[in-house]
Order: C-alpha cells, then structure tokens, then sequence
C-alpha cells in the first residue's frame, strides 16, 4: 500500500541519509527477512558512550527505506541510553505517520538500531 | 504502463453511453418508447459482445463486473449441478475472484483441485485431463494471467472437457481485445469478460453461457436476464461495454503493435544486471511485461518509477493489502525475495515506443539506487 505515505516519508525515500556501511564499526544490527520483503542493517560507531556515526542498508518498501533514514538522523549524537529509548512508535512520528499496514512490517528501523547497541555492548563486555 | 489494472474509457465509449443517463434514461423492462430505446441499446450493445467472442447474442449475460461473472459461472454451475457432483477444477494462478470463489466453495462442501504450474506459468492439459474424476461437474481455467501474461492452452483443455462432457470456464478478462476469442474454438460453456479491462467504463461485465448450460442465480428477484441475473440493467454501462466490444474486436490487429513494444521494452529492461523475464518469453499476452531484479524490492521501485512520472505494478508483499506476495509468482516457483523484486508492466494503446524508451532509460537508475542501499546486493 503506497498511498498514504507522508511528504516527509516521502522525502527520506527520494532521498535517504547515511547510507552505507561503516567498514570498522562497532556495532552491527540486522533485522527483518528478505522473506517479508523487509531487511535492515543498522551499523553505528561508538566513541565516549555517544552515537558518533549511525548508516544503514536496507532492502524494503518506501516505509523501510525512510524509516531506516530517520533513525540514523535521529539517533547520531545520543547516548546509548537515549538511543536505547527511541521507539517504533517516535520513528514513526518524526516521519508525520506511517501508514497502519506499515507500522508493524516495515517499521523495523528502532529494533535495528538497538540491535546494533547491543552488538556494541556484546561486543565490548559491557553486557 | 499499467493498462492491466484498468483502462481509460474511449471517446467514442463516453459517446455511446451519454445518451443512456438523462435523455433515453428508460427503463429496458418498461413498454413504453424510452424503455424501448433502452432495451434496444441492451440488445445492440449484447450482439457486439456476443460477436466480439464469436458467440449467439442471446448467450450473453450482463453483470456488475468480472468479479461477478466469475462468481456467478463458478457458484452457478457448482451450485446447479451439486446433486451431480461436487469437484471443480482450477489453477494455482487464477484471478481472486475464481480462487476464492473456489476457496469458498471447500467451506460449502465442495472440492476444489488447484492444478500446479510450469515455472513459465503453463497449465498442462494432461494435469486437467488426469483430475477428472466422476465426481468433476465445471473446469476453470484462465485464458491469460494478467500479472505474467502467460496464454493457456484453453483449446485443448476445452477438447479434454468436451470428450469428458464437462463445463469449461475461462476468464478471458486480460485477454479480451488483445487475441481473438472464439467460443466454439476454445470449447468453453462459460466466458468472463469486463469492460474496463478493454477501455469501457468501470461496473459492467459480461458472462458467456452456452444455450444448455444451466446456471443458479446469485441475484433472485425481477428476472432480469433470463432469471440469471436480476436487478434493472445498468443501460449506459451496457451501451459503453457494446462499443468497447465492438472497438476492441477491430483493433485487435493491432495487437501487433503491442507485441513490438512488449519485446523491444522487455528486451531493454533485461539489459539490467541480475534481471529476470517471469512469465513464457511466447505464450505471452500482447502487452504484458513482468520482470524481476535481485535485491531490490518492488514498491520502492514502483515509488521511483511514479515520480519519474511512470505508472507499473509489483508483485511484491509490500504493495499488497494482504502484505503477501502475488500467489502466481510462487505458484510459479519464486521464492518469496524473488517475488518481491518483481515489476509489471501492461501496455495500453496509447503508448508509443518513445514511452519504451523512456521507461528503458530511467530504470537502471531507479534499480542500481536501490542496489546501493540494499545489504543484499554484493
């Protein structure tokens, strides 16, 4: 379903921010299934706690692809304790609304970046 | 380049129709003159439909829309003939409207064969000829499918039908207008046609019934229709479906034209790296173009297409009200990735080989973009 789309989805689809990978990153998030059609991998770098860099790749729908977009712009700078508390539903704001059919599929962005957070701290024996 | 969603109304359609809504605006079941001039536009209107598909005039039946000629051949005959038998067969890569129809005949106590197809999207006559049972009372099997445009061999199912005595349906809604239809030559009892599909207006289709074939009504009340159908006839549609009917049958060498589109649009777009041709590279409807490309999704391209001012359809989960891939990609053997990375193109009469060409050059674009976002692609 591609009505409903917002200007703003709209917009981080035409043209998403920070894609690509991060080659030395910290942590590495993958989420969704090619099988459903959605599939995400967040990769952040850590320096002092904060977000220093956040860049996604991802195979989906306009929603997955804006979503992807707008938690990398979202979360860059936090800490991982303010990143951790993005949700679904915030990402799902800052792009004026998903459509309902949506909200579940391809609103995969914030499980992806906490995926991510995870890794790191997996990663770094802090967890 | 999505003709096979629906079609825009020819001039001379709106033409034909105009008269039917506030000035001959009668009533075809009432005696007096603008009833007449009704009933005569209904019967006229009739004739070009039955020539269309090489059929008698009074072996037409009008409907609201292909849906419901669909339903109405398929519950019709299952339902008239019950006492006979309670086995249908179909296709895994019928329209909705069959396959659901089927899949709501198994909760009555029907029982329904899906036959299985080709990775090209054929039938095999011997399939349906092996299913018969003593039990089978109707066949259903499309003429083309719209979404990979693949052509069955309905002529020889229709040959297995008549030596078995058993009704033949097919919906020959993506096919009308495009390859020419003859009843008797397809050996079919029942014809699902629509007249938006061939640039006639919207709520109005048709159903072919051959003399002798005894249907159930879904619709009781004043007898519209040989008792078939009842409810007042919708005279405008009517009038418009006739004309389409009859434009659509002298413009069927044109079809030509498509086919040269069709080829030169198919064989620009698999230029494409890592592209596929779904659907049979010769079994084809003369319009249809659907390809799929690994690792990028279908709605995202759909989205690029439309703002590059391109109208196409996917195949994809992501596009559909059911979030599941189109059955007839994986009835052909797509896995569901494969599925969502699909891309339908029809081709109306409208489009020139500029369009082809312009389509050519802005989707390797669209793909290698999406590529580039994509974890799939290496």
């Amino acid at each position: 379903m591609t009505d409903g789309y917002s200007e703003k989805v709209m917009e981080h689809f035409a043209n998403p921010r920070n894609v690509g990978e991060i080659k030395d990153a910290d942590g590495i998030g993958k989420v969704g299934n090619p099988v459903c059609g959605d599939l995400m991998w967040i990769y952040i770098k850590v320096k002092d706690n904060r977000l220093e860099d956040v860049k996604f790749k991802t195979f989906g729908c306009g929603a997955a692809i804006a979503t992807s977009s707008m938690i990398t712009e979202m979360a860059k700078g936090k800490t991982l304790e303010e990143a951790l508390e993005i949700t679904r539903k915030d990402v799902a704001e800052a792009l004026d609304g998903l459509p309902p059919v949506k909200m579940h599929c391809s609103n995969l962005a914030a499980d992806g970046l906490h995926a991510a957070i995870k890794d790191y701290l997996e990663r770094s024996g802090k967890k | 380049m999505d003709h096979s969603s629906t079609t825009p109304v020819d001039a001379a359609v709106t033409e034909a129709m105009l008269p039917y809504f506030s000035d001959r605006f009668g009533n075809p079941s009432s005696l007096y003159t603008i009833g007449r001039e009704a009933r005569r536009a209904m019967e006229d209107a009739r004739a070009k439909v039955a020539d269309l598909i090489g059929a008698k005039k009074e072996e037409i039946i009008f409907t609201g829309s292909g849906t419901e000629s669909d339903n109405l051949a398929i519950k019709g005959l299952a339902y008239r003939n019950r006492k006979k038998g309670d086995h249908i067969i179909t296709s895994s890569i019928e329209h909705h409207a069959v396959l659901y129809t089927c899949k709501y005949l198994e909760t009555e106590g029907f029982k329904v064969t899906y036959l299985p197809v080709s990775k090209e999207g054929l039938v095999d006559p011997a399939d349906v000829e092996a299913a018969i049972t003593s039990k089978t009372t109707l066949i259903s099997i499309m003429h083309a499918n719209p979404e990979i445009g693949t052509i069955q061999p309905v002529e020889e199912i229709g040959k297995i039908a008549k030596e078995k005595n058993i009704p033949f349906h097919t919906d020959a809604i993506a096919t009308a207008g495009k390859l020419p239809l003859n009843v008797d030559a397809m050996g079919v009892s029942l014809l699902s046609l629509s007249a938006h599909k061939m640039y006639g207006p919207k709520g109005v289709g048709a159903l072919y019934v051959r003399k002798g074939t005894g249907l159930t009504p879904l619709l009781h009340g004043g007898g519209h229709e040989r008792d078939i159908r009842s409810g007042t006839e919708n005279v405008p549609g009517i009038a418009g479906f006739g004309k389409a009917a009859q434009l659509a049958k002298e413009r069927i060498p044109e079809s030509d034209k498509l086919v040269k589109l069709r080829d030169s649009l198919i064989k620009g777009v698999l230029e494409i790296k890592d592209s596929y041709l779904n659907g049979h590279p010769e079994k084809r409807l003369p319009d249809n173009v659907n390809v799929r490309f690994s690792y990028v999704e279908g709605e995202s391209m759909i989205l690029n297409l439309d703002m590059k001012g391109v109208a196409a359809s996917t195949g994809s989960a992501c596009s559909s009200k059911s979030l599941e891939p189109s059955h007839v990609l994986l009835a052909t053997g797509l896995k569901h990735e494969e599925a969502h990375g699909s891309l339908r193109f029809t081709i109306g009469r409208g489009n020139t080989q500029d369009d082809v060409d312009y389509v050519i050059s802005v989707l390797p674009e669209i793909v290698n973009k999406l590529r580039m976002i994509s974890p799939l692609a290496r």
